[in-house]
């Protein structure tokens, strides 16, 4: 990848311990296993995988929340997080990370006014007028009348503290945006919405986002690049067009295989792939995948490396000779 | 062919502290024997309450029925004790969260030979004695379940508490619950929400077949229309406690009539689309709007919507509750 990454994760890992009788450690829980990504300014990458994958670790190691056990974290060609290394305070707001629910951040005793001077105040030396009147810009580009800011959270609809929780985030003009699992428990009604809200503000401010769901759908409507994630580690990356079409590792294929497609031929009737993914704590030797897949060889005793022809790597040793297979995994 | 469930002009509501909350609003649904049913709408719309209706476990002191009647095999579920004798035998519930609904200090095992003791198809009304020949018979069929839901090592597995199994695996044994007492209609409120795609191709698929091959017939609430593609014989679509149409799979997703259904599989994100959304929110059943309750948020919408409700009509098995129903394909 060239230097002009805005985000670069090298060899990134986080490990937790797990503790038994005594809080004596018993195990180690590998949530993040060596990932390398690289987020181009001004693209959308999303991040995909089943719960406990590592999507949301990833997530909270590049923004600071987790300090990397190896590895490390660049922005725009600066190291920002490694073992032991302090994190710059500038960066903070450079880099912001939106929960499930941004609305649920906000103080309920406090007016909205509040909770959007509180950033500012933190984080720059601009005087009250010039903080209102950038508060008031933010507000109008979310959506909400300027009159809202005198209002509590509990007298607005949710939609709307989602909305006040954004303008939060992004009056601080960051570069990058990680949203973790932003439309998850939402009705497709409002998911809509929320995502055309996404889109704009990206438009009209620039921004990068890493985007993390689980929800396929959304992902493609959403990104431009995925990067598919199993047990911590990256399993396949691929414009996101290219991923969705021709998939080459065997858990992207059963990935794509089990999402319905409203229309298609009832994905029920002749899914393969079998059981859940192992306990991160109990990660198998070679290819994490092995054990599941329809394709494990002696070969995959091996732990493979990301493959890549052009923009689209798999880590999977066997991915050429599946690329051949008929599968119920091709999506039309 | 005689309804096993019949559902007929419904209209249910709560006595809350701010008021008379009209939850249900002449709701309309028929499952037949055999018969998987989705049941469709955006949360706030009254699936769940339904659900508790057609089970007679709504809190009988703060609910008021105005009218409508819910016969459930022949019985009246929302009067006297008819609810007592079919639940749990002609009708059986698989919960959204199988977490919550296992005790955790419990054997998995213990937990459902509880329920065969008073639920097996095999106990003689009124009889409390639990003979060892009926108990062997019992654990018998419930191993074979066991292995029907596609549960590997059912007898080691009843050994095992709640905590020990996956998401996945948990509502593996709910399905088999739900099926052991032999029952006629299976309610399903959102099974798979909580769990990953793979784990829910699997699990859709289980259920679908255990369905077609006992002939249990499935009312299936979801949000997900995905789901409801995968699965459904035929759907039906609430809005605000109304119901809003009622068709067959292919024609419910092809040709649907409501403006709401399609604004609804308008607002899925596909590829090559921005999906469109709802504007507005879905009305608080305190003050719900009168006549059609969709007409604010309805491109659609005439002076007739506000002041008439429109009767669900329409010919060969395809209904809907609309003055001004669409005419023509989806256009996707």
């Amino acid at each position: 990848m060239p230097d002009a990454a805005l985000l670069e994760t090298r060899g990134l890992k986080r490990h937790f311990a797990v503790r038994g009788l005594l809080n004596r450690r018993i195990g180690t829980l590998r949530a993040l296993d060596g990932v390398d990504l690289a987020v181009e300014a001004g693209e959308v990458l999303g991040i995909v995988g089943e719960s406990g994958c590592g999507k949301s670790t990833l997530g909270k190691t590049i923004m600071g929340i987790h300090q990397p056990t190896e590895g490390e974290v660049r922005f725009a060609g600066v190291r920002v997080a490694a073992p032991g290394h302090p994190r710059p305070k500038s960066l903070r707001a450079r880099l912001q990370y939106v929960y499930q629910d941004p609305g649920a951040s906000l103080d309920p005793s406090w007016t909205l006014r509040r909770s959007m001077h509180e950033p500012l105040v933190i984080h720059t030396d601009l005087s009250r007028g010039q903080r209102e009147e950038r508060i008031r810009e933010i507000i109008a580009a979310v959506g909400l009348p300027v009159t809202h800011l005198d209002l509590y959270p509990h007298e607005i609809s949710g939609g709307q503290q989602r909305r006040i929780g954004l303008a939060r985030i992004l009056c601080l003009g960051p570069r990058l945006v990680i949203l973790d699992e932003p439309t998850s428990g939402l009705d497709v009604s409002v998911q809509a919405a929320v995502l055309a809200l996404f889109r704009e503000l990206r438009e009209r401010f620039g921004l990068t986002y890493l985007f993390i769901s689980h929800d396929l759908a959304v992902v493609r409507s959403m990104c431009d690049r995925v990067a598919v994630m199993y047990l911590g580690r990256v399993v396949e990356i691929a414009p996101a067009a290219e991923l969705f079409a021709a998939p080459r590792h065997p858990y992207t294929r059963a990935l794509l295989a089990a999402a319905p497609r409203i229309g298609g031929p009832r994905v029920t009737e002749n899914f393969t792939l079998q059981g859940e993914p192992p306990d991160p704590s109990e990660i198998p030797a070679g290819c994490r995948f092995r054990g599941r897949c329809p394709l494990a060889a002696p070969v995959c005793a091996e732990e493979p490396a990301l493959d890549f022809t052009g923009p689209h790597g798999a880590a999977c040793w066997r991915w050429r000779e599946a690329a051949r297979l008929p599968s119920a995994a091709s999506s039309s | 062919m005689a309804e096993i469930l019949a559902v007929r002009d419904l209209a249910l509501g709560f006595h809350t502290e701010t008021g008379q909350a009209r939850v249900l609003d002449g709701v309309n649904l028929t499952v037949r024997p055999g018969e998987i049913v989705g049941l469709v709408g955006e949360s706030g719309c009254g699936k769940t309450t339904l659900a508790g209706a057609i089970l007679g476990t709504l809190p009988k002191s703060i609910t008021w029925v105005s009218h409508g009647s819910v016969s459930l095999a022949g019985a009246d579920m929302l009067a006297g004790n008819g609810a007592e004798e079919v639940r749990g035998r002609a009708v059986t519930f698989i919960p959204q969260d199988p977490f919550a609904s296992f005790n955790p200090l419990f054997r998995i095992g213990t937990q459902v030979m509880d329920l065969m003791r008073w639920k097996s198809p095999r106990r003689r009304p009124g009889r409390r004695f639990y003979s060892l020949a009926r108990r062997r018979a019992d654990r018998d069929a419930v191993i074979a379940m066991l292995e029907a839901v596609q549960l590997p090592q059912p007898a080691r597995l009843l050994q095992k508490y709640p905590h020990e199994l996956s998401g996945g695996q948990r509502q593996r044994v709910m399905i088999a619950l739900a099926l052991l007492p032999e029952p006629r209609l299976v309610i399903a409120d959102e099974p798979t929400t909580a769990l990953d795609v793979t784990v829910q191709a699997q699990i859709l698929g289980v259920l679908r077949r255990l369905a077609v091959e006992r002939g249990v017939a499935v009312l299936f609430t979801t949000h997900d229309l995905g789901a409801a593609w995968e699965i459904c014989d035929r759907i039906v679509v609430m809005y605000a406690g109304q119901t809003a149409e009622i068709a067959p799979r292919e024609e419910f997703f092809t040709a649907p009539r409501h403006p709401y259904t399609r604004l609804l599989l308008r607002s899925l994100p596909e590829e090559g689309r921005h999906p469109v959304g709802i504007p507005g929110n879905v009305p608080s059943p305190l003050a719900p709007p009168p006549a059609c309750r969709f007409h604010p948020r309805c491109p659609r919408a005439t002076g007739i919507c506000r002041s008439q409700r429109p009767v669900l009509g329409g010919a060969s098995g395809h209904l809907y509750a609309c003055h001004h129903p669409e005419e023509g394909l989806l256009d996707a």
